[in-house]
C-alpha cells in the first residue's frame, strides 16, 4: 500500500494542473496519507470473482439519431471567454507539438 | 546524415505500426448534434457548429451518434475484425486546450471491432497481409491556430486561437499489429495500406477519405532491428504525414535516421515525432514525460454498447463490394491476366474500363483503347486518364463502329482524334471526316484495276502464283483510299481481277 | 409579514388555481422574506428579482386569460447554484466560476420554466459540491435558521435553509453522497434523492457523474413529490437517463398521507445507526420507528456488512470522477483566467494557476486524491477496487429489500454541529455521510423527512430507502410517517425552529 508524500503530492499536482503552494503541498500531503490509509480498504473487501459497477441503473444503447440540431449562439459563447479573437479563443502559448 | 535508406535496409529489418484516424462522414457529431464539418456542413466561421457537449461546457453530457456506431462496425467488418458483443468508451485525460473537457472521450480495452486484417496489394502484385490489432471509437479535437510565430508553427508564437468547430467529429482509430516482412518496401507497404483503407471508407461510404482535407490521418511508427528473429526495436512515432507520398518519404526518413544513430553505437529514443513536409525528414515533438498517464477510466456518462448479433449481421449483408473483392471479380469477368489487370489498376483506368464495357465493347476492346492510344495521350498531356475530354460510352461507341466493319483500327484512331479534339461523337467524327470505309466494291475495282495495270509485272507474278509482292497492291490501294477500305475485301478482288 | 411564506406549494398552489392570491403576492413576499433574513442566512447566492416577478406577472395575466397552467405555475423556486441557468449567473459556488453566465439551460430548469415557476435565485452551496456543512463555498457559508451559528449541512445548505426558513417553498438540490438529504435532517425539512437516472443530469455541473442526482428540497412530502413531477422523466440528452416514463409522486405522496402502514415491512440496517450516531438523533428516530409500528408497520432487522466499507469506496469513486470532470476548468474558455505572478505566460502555467487560485482546498484535496486513484499503476487497488465495493453495496441493498419493502436509518449521525467544528479534520467530515452514501453507490432513492427534536433541541432526520426506480414507494411511507408524526407534535417540527430576526 502506497503512501501519499509531500513529492507525490508534487507529481499529482503537475498531472491535474494544479499550482500549490509549498504549505499547501505539505498539508496536503498530511490529509491525504490519512484519507488513503482510510480508504485503502476497498482493496481487501472485494474478491477477484467480484465484477466493477460502473453504472448503478443497467442500461445499455442509448444512442442519439444523426440529426443536427441547434448550435449556440458564437457570440454570446465567446463573450464569457477571458479573450477572444476573430471568432475564436484566445489563449496563451501553447507549449509541445501541434495536434 | 549519411546513411540511406537503401543502405540502412541490407544491415537492419524494419517494423511497422501504422495508426489511421478517419473522420466519419455522418451529419452531426459523435456525442451531440452540432453539425459535423466532417459530414458536409461547412461553416463560415469559427466556432459555429458547437453546443454545449462539444464545447464541454459545465453541466453537458454526452449522447451516442447511432450513425456513426453503424459506420464504426461497418468498418471493422470491412477489416475482418469481431465486433464486440459489448463495449464502453473511457475517459484518457489530458490537458490541452484544443480538447474542451481536457479529457477525451474514446474507448481504451474495449475497443468495438477487433483482431482483423488487410490484404494490401502492391502495385508488382505482392499481396501483404497486415493485422489489425483493432478499431476504436473516438472524438476529434478543435483545432489550434499559432498567432505571431514564424511559420505558424507553435515554436515561437505569441499566443494562440482555438476553433471547436471540428471538437466532437466522428472518429474511428484503426490500429495494426506490428507489420513484419516487409524489408525494403516497407515504405511502399505504408503507403498502399493507407492508401487501401481509403479505398474501403469511401467505398463503404463512411467517410470522403480525403488525406488532404485530414479526413484521414495517418501516424507512421517504425522500429529497427538487427534481424528478422531479433527482438522489435525501439518505435517512434512520426506524425503529420499528410499525403501518400510523405507515408513512404517518412518511413524512408525514419528508417535511415535510426539506422545512423545504431550504426553509431546510439540508442533510439523513443517519442513522438513531427514529419516535415519540405525536406523530408522528421525532427522530436513534443516530450511526452508524465503526460503519458492518461487514467483511463469507463466513461460514467455513457452506458455500454451492445451491438446485437442480428444488427451486426444486417450490417454485414448491408456492405458494399469492397474494392478487392471488385477487383478480383470484375478480373474474372473481363478474363485480364494477372498482370494486365495490375496494370489497368495502376494506371487508374479499373472505372473507365467498367464503364466503356457497360456501353458495349468487349473487355479487351476497352483495355486496348484505355492502356494504348488514350494512356499514351494522357502521358504527352500530363494529365490523368479521367480527365481526357473523352467519355467511356464515347470509347463504346467508337469499339461498336471498328466491331460493325464501318471502320478498321486504323481509321478508329483517326476518329478518336477528333472526337479528343472536341469535334463531335464518333459517329459525327466519321461523318464530317468522310472516314468510313468503301464497302460498295465498284469504286474498289476502279483503283484496284489501275494499280494492277499500273504494276504489270507484279500482276503477272501473282498471276504466276507468287503472293508475296500482294502487299505492295494492297498497300497501294489503300493508299489511293486513303485508308478507307477493307484490307481483306481488296485482296479478294485483287485475287479475282488477276486470274479474270 | 405576510402569511404567504408559510404555506406549503400545494397550498399555495391551490390558492393560485383557486384565484384566492397571484403568483405576484407570492413572489414578492418570498422576496421581501429574503431580503429580511438572507443577510443573516446567506442561503443565496444570486436572488433575480425581477426575471421572478417577471414571470409571475406573466402567469398571472395567462391565468386571468383562461390559460390552460400547470399546477404548480405561479409558485416560486430556489435553484442551487451547481444547476445551470441560462442568462444567470452560475457559479458552483467557486472562484474558479464567479460571474460565468451559462448559455443555455439544465433540462430540469426547462421544465421548471415549462411549468411557469418563477426562480427566486440561485442558492449557496459547498464548492462543486464537495462538502457536508457549506463551509466550503468560495462565497461564506450559509447558516442554520435553527442556530445561526451551526451549519446547514452541505453541500446544499443553500437550498435546505432557503426554505426552512420560508423564503423558498421549494427548493432544487443535488445529492452525490447525502447533499440533499443531511442538510434536509439538521434543518427540519425534507429532502428527495431520486433514483438515479430519474431526474436529468443534463446541466448539472458534474461532481462524480455516476453518483449526482437532482431532487426537491421542501418543507412536506407532497411538495417534494410534486416538485419531482416537475423536474423528473426521461432526458433524451442524458445516457443515463430512466427511459420508462414516470409515475406521479404526488399522487403516491397523497394516498400515503391516509397514514396506514399496515403489513409495510420496514427494515432497520443494522450497519447504519449504531455506533457513531448521536444518542439524540437514534432516540428521535426509534420514536419514528415506533411510530411506524403503531400504524402497523413490521420491523424487521437487515445487515449489509459491505455497507462498512461505503465511505471509503465513496472517497475512491467521487475523487476519481471529479478529477475528470473538472479538468475542464482552466481558464481558456469561461471564468477565471489568471497569469503566473512569473514566469513564462504559456497555456499550461496559465491553467495552474488559475486552478490553483480559483479552487478551494476541499476540491484541491479531491482532485489530487482521484488522480492518485485513477494513476497507472494505482487504478485497480483504488478504483477498480472500489467499483467492485460498489457491486457488493447493491447485493446487499437487493438482499434486504427481499426481506423488507423499505429501509429505515438515522440520515445523519449527528445534528447540525457549529461551523468551523469540522474543518480541520477532512476525515471526521466525511463521516457526516456514512448514512447516506449506501444510496448513491447502488442508485437507489432516499427521502428524509424529520424525525423529531435531538436532546440539543435541533432537528434529526429519519432517511427511508426503497428499491431503486420505487421512488413512489418513498413518497408513500414518507407522507404517511409524516401524517403520523404531525399529528403526534401537533405540527410540523419547523415550527419549533426559533423565528429569525428580520432586516430592516
Amino acid at each position: 500500500m502506497s503512501t501519499i508524500d509531500s513529492a507525490e503530492v508534487v507529481r499529482l499536482a503537475g498531472l491535474a494542473r494544479i499550482d500549490l503552494t509549498e504549505d499547501e503541498v505539505t498539508r496536503l500531503a498530511g490529509e491525504l496519507d490519512v484519507i488513503v490509509q482510510a480508504v485503502a480498504t476497498v482493496s481487501e473487501v472485494a474478491g477477484p470473482g467480484v465484477p466493477a459497477t460502473s453504472h448503478p441503473i443497467p442500461l445499455t444503447n442509448v444512442f442519439r439519431d444523426d440529426v443536427p440540431g441547434e448550435t449556440l449562439d458564437r457570440d454570446e459563447v465567446l463573450s464569457q471567454a477571458p479573450e477572444a479573437e476573430d471568432g475564436k479563443f484566445a489563449v496563451p502559448q501553447i507549449l509541445g507539438e501541434d495536434a | 546524415m549519411t546513411v540511406t535508406f537503401e543502405d540502412a535496409i541490407t544491415r537492419y529489418d524494419p517494423v511497422l505500426g501504422i495508426e489511421v484516424h478517419v473522420e466519419l462522414g455522418t451529419r452531426t457529431k459523435m456525442f451531440d448534434d452540432a453539425p459535423s464539418p466532417a459530414g458536409g456542413t461547412e461553416p463560415e466561421g469559427a466556432n459555429e457548429l458547437v453546443t454545449p457537449v462539444s464545447l464541454g461546457l459545465p453541466g453537458a453530457l454526452p449522447v451516442v451518434n447511432g450513425a456513426a456506431v453503424e459506420h464504426a462496425i461497418k468498418i471493422g467488418l470491412a477489416l475482418g475484425c469481431q465486433i464486440a458483443e459489448t463495449c464502453r468508451f473511457a475517459r484518457k485525460n489530458y490537458f490541452y486546450p484544443d480538447i474542451p473537457k481536457n479529457f477525451q472521450t474514446s474507448q481504451y480495452d474495449e475497443p468495438i471491432a477487433f483482431d482483423g486484417h488487410l490484404d494490401v496489394e502492391l502495385s508488382d502484385g505482392t499481396v501483404v497481409r497486415v493485422e489489425i490489432e483493432r478499431a476504436h471509437m473516438e472524438e476529434d479535437a478543435g483545432k489550434n491556430t499559432h498567432v505571431g510565430g514564424a511559420d505558424g508553427r507553435i515554436h515561437g508564437a505569441s499566443h494562440s486561437l482555438v476553433d471547436y468547430n471540428r471538437a466532437g467529429v466522428p472518429l474511428v482509430e484503426i490500429v495494426t499489429k506490428p507489420i513484419t516482412g516487409v524489408g525494403e518496401r516497407a515504405p511502399e507497404v505504408a503507403r498502399a495500406y493507407v492508401q487501401t483503407l481509403r479505398d474501403i471508407f469511401r467505398a463503404l461510404g463512411v467517410s470522403e477519405a480525403r488525406m488532404e482535407r485530414g479526413n484521414v490521418r495517418a501516424d507512421i511508427n517504425v522500429s529497427l532491428r538487427p534481424s528478422p528473429d531479433a527482438p522489435l526495436g525501439t518505435r517512434t512515432e512520426t506524425k503529420n504525414v499528410n499525403s501518400f507520398r510523405s507515408i513512404e518519404r517518412a518511413v524512408r526518413f525514419e528508417v535511415a535516421r535510426q539506422a545512423e544513430v545504431l550504426d553509431g553505437g546510439g540508442t533510439v529514443v523513443q517519442e513522438t515525432r513531427h514529419f516535415h513536409e519540405d525536406t523530408g525528414t522528421t525532427s522530436p515533438g513534443r516530450v511526452k514525460s508524465d503526460a503519458e498517464d492518461y487514467r483511463y477510466f469507463p466513461e460514467p456518462d455513457l452506458v455500454p454498447i451492445a451491438p446485437s448479433r442480428e444488427w451486426v449481421e444486417e450490417i454485414r449483408a448491408s456492405l458494399p463490394e469492397l474494392p478487392a473483392a471488385r477487383r478480383r471479380r470484375l478480373q474474372a469477368e473481363w478474363g485480364y491476366a494477372d498482370a494486365e489487370m495490375r496494370d489497368v489498376v495502376n494506371a487508374g483506368a479499373l472505372d473507365l474500363i467498367e464503364a466503356t464495357v457497360a456501353a458495349g465493347a468487349s473487355p479487351a476492346a476497352a483495355r486496348k483503347w484505355w492502356m494504348g492510344e488514350l494512356a499514351r495521350t494522357a502521358k504527352a498531356q500530363e494529365v490523368a486518364l479521367e480527365e481526357l475530354p473523352v467519355t467511356p460510352a464515347a470509347i463504346g461507341e467508337l469499339q461498336a463502329l471498328v466491331d460493325s466493319g464501318r471502320i478498321n483500327d486504323k481509321l478508329a484512331r483517326q476518329v478518336l482524334e477528333g472526337v479528343l479534339a472536341g469535334e463531335g461523337s464518333p459517329e459525327e467524327v466519321v461523318t464530317a471526316r468522310g472516314l468510313e470505309i468503301v464497302s460498295d466494291d465498284g469504286p474498289l475495282l476502279e483503283v484496284i484495276d489501275a494499280t494492277l495495270a499500273a504494276q504489270p509485272d507484279i500482276a503477272e507474278k501473282i498471276r504466276g502464283g507468287n503472293l508475296g509482292p500482294m502487299g505492295v497492291i494492297i498497300g497501294a490501294v489503300m493508299k489511293a483510299t486513303r485508308g478507307q477500305a477493307d484490307a481483306g475485301r481488296v485482296r479478294e478482288l485483287v485475287m479475282e481481277r488477276v486470274q479474270g | 409579514m405576510s402569511d404567504l411564506t408559510r404555506l406549503t406549494a400545494a397550498e399555495l398552489a391551490a390558492a393560485l388555481t383557486a384565484g384566492e392570491i397571484s403568483s405576484v403576492e407570492v413572489t414578492q413576499a418570498h422576496l421581501d422574506r429574503i431580503a429580511a433574513v438572507d443577510g443573516d442566512v446567506h442561503a443565496f447566492l444570486n436572488v433575480d428579482a425581477e426575471g421572478a416577478l417577471g414571470e409571475a406577472a406573466a402567469v398571472d395575466a395567462a391565468r386571468a386569460a383562461g390559460e390552460e397552467l400547470h399546477p404548480l405555475a405561479g409558485v416560486p423556486v430556489a435553484v442551487k447554484d451547481v444547476v445551470v441557468t441560462k442568462g444567470q449567473v452560475t457559479t458552483a459556488g467557486s472562484k474558479i466560476l464567479e460571474g460565468w453566465v451559462p448559455p443555455y439551460d439544465a433540462t430540469l430548469v426547462t421544465r421548471l420554466r415549462q411549468a411557469r415557476m418563477p426562480i427566486l435565485g440561485k442558492t449557496n452551496m459547498d464548492e462543486f459540491a464537495m462538502g457536508s456543512s457549506t463551509e466550503h463555498s468560495a462565497y461564506g457559508p450559509t447558516r442554520n435558521p435553527w442556530d445561526l451559528d451551526r451549519i446547514p449541512g452541505g453541500s446544499g445548505g443553500g437550498s435546505a435553509a432557503a426554505v426552512a426558513a420560508y423564503e423558498a417553498p421549494l427548493a432544487i438540490g443535488t445529492d452525490t453522497g447525502g447533499s440533499i438529504r443531511q442538510p434536509a435532517a439538521v434543518t427540519g425539512t425534507v429532502g428527495v434523492k431520486p433514483t438515479y437516472g430519474s431526474v436529468s443530469r443534463y446541466g448539472l455541473i458534474a461532481l462524480a457523474s455516476s453518483l449526482d442526482q437532482a431532487g426537491p428540497c421542501t418543507r412536506t412530502v407532497l411538495d417534494a413529490g410534486l416538485l419531482h413531477d416537475v423536474i423528473g422523466g426521461h432526458d433524451p440528452r442524458d445516457s443515463t437517463s430512466l427511459p420508462e416514463p414516470a409515475p406521479s409522486y404526488a399522487d403516491a405522496a397523497r394516498q400515503g398521507a391516509a397514514g396506514d402502514l399496515q403489513g409495510l415491512r420496514v427494515g432497520v440496517v443494522n450497519e447504519l445507526g449504531g455506533e457513531g450516531y448521536d444518542p439524540g438523533v437514534r432516540d428521535a428516530f426509534q420514536k419514528a420507528l415506533d411510530t411506524m409500528v403503531a400504524a402497523g408497520a413490521d420491523v424487521v432487522e437487515v445487515s449489509c456488512p459491505s455497507f462498512s466499507a461505503a465511505l471509503a469506496a465513496y472517497y475512491l469513486i467521487l475523487p476519481s470522477e471529479a478529477s475528470s470532470n473538472l479538468a475542464k476548468f482552466d481558464g481558456m474558455r469561461y471564468g477565471l483566467r489568471v497569469e503566473p505572478s512569473e514566469g513564462p505566460v504559456t497555456a499550461e502555467r496559465v491553467m495552474a494557476a488559475t486552478r490553483g487560485a480559483g479552487f478551494g482546498d476541499e476540491v484541491k484535496r479531491r482532485i489530487i486524491l482521484g488522480t492518485y486513484a485513477l494513476s497507472a499503476g494505482y487504478y485497480d487497488a483504488y478504483y477498480g477496487s472500489a467499483q467492485k465495493v460498489r457491486t457488493l453495496i447493491q447485493r446487499d441493498f437487493a438482499a434486504a429489500f427481499e426481506q423488507a419493502d423499505v429501509l429505515v436509518s438515522p440520515t445523519t449521525p449527528t445534528t447540525a454541529f457549529p461551523l468551523g467544528s469540522k474543518l480541520e479534520d477532512p476525515l471526521a467530515m466525511y463521516l457526516n455521510d456514512v448514512a447516506t452514501i449506501p444510496a448513491n453507490l447502488a442508485g437507489v432513492p432516499g427521502l428524509s423527512l424529520p424525525s423529531g427534536l435531538s436532546d440539543d433541541g435541533l432537528p434529526a432526520g429519519i432517511q427511508i430507502l426503497a428499491p431503486a426506480r420505487q421512488d413512489a414507494r418513498l413518497y408513500a411511507v414518507g407522507a404517511a410517517l409524516e401524517a403520523l408524526l404531525l399529528q403526534q407534535w401537533g405540527g410540523p417540527l419547523l415550527a419549533h425552529a426559533p423565528e429569525l430576526a428580520v432586516a430592516r
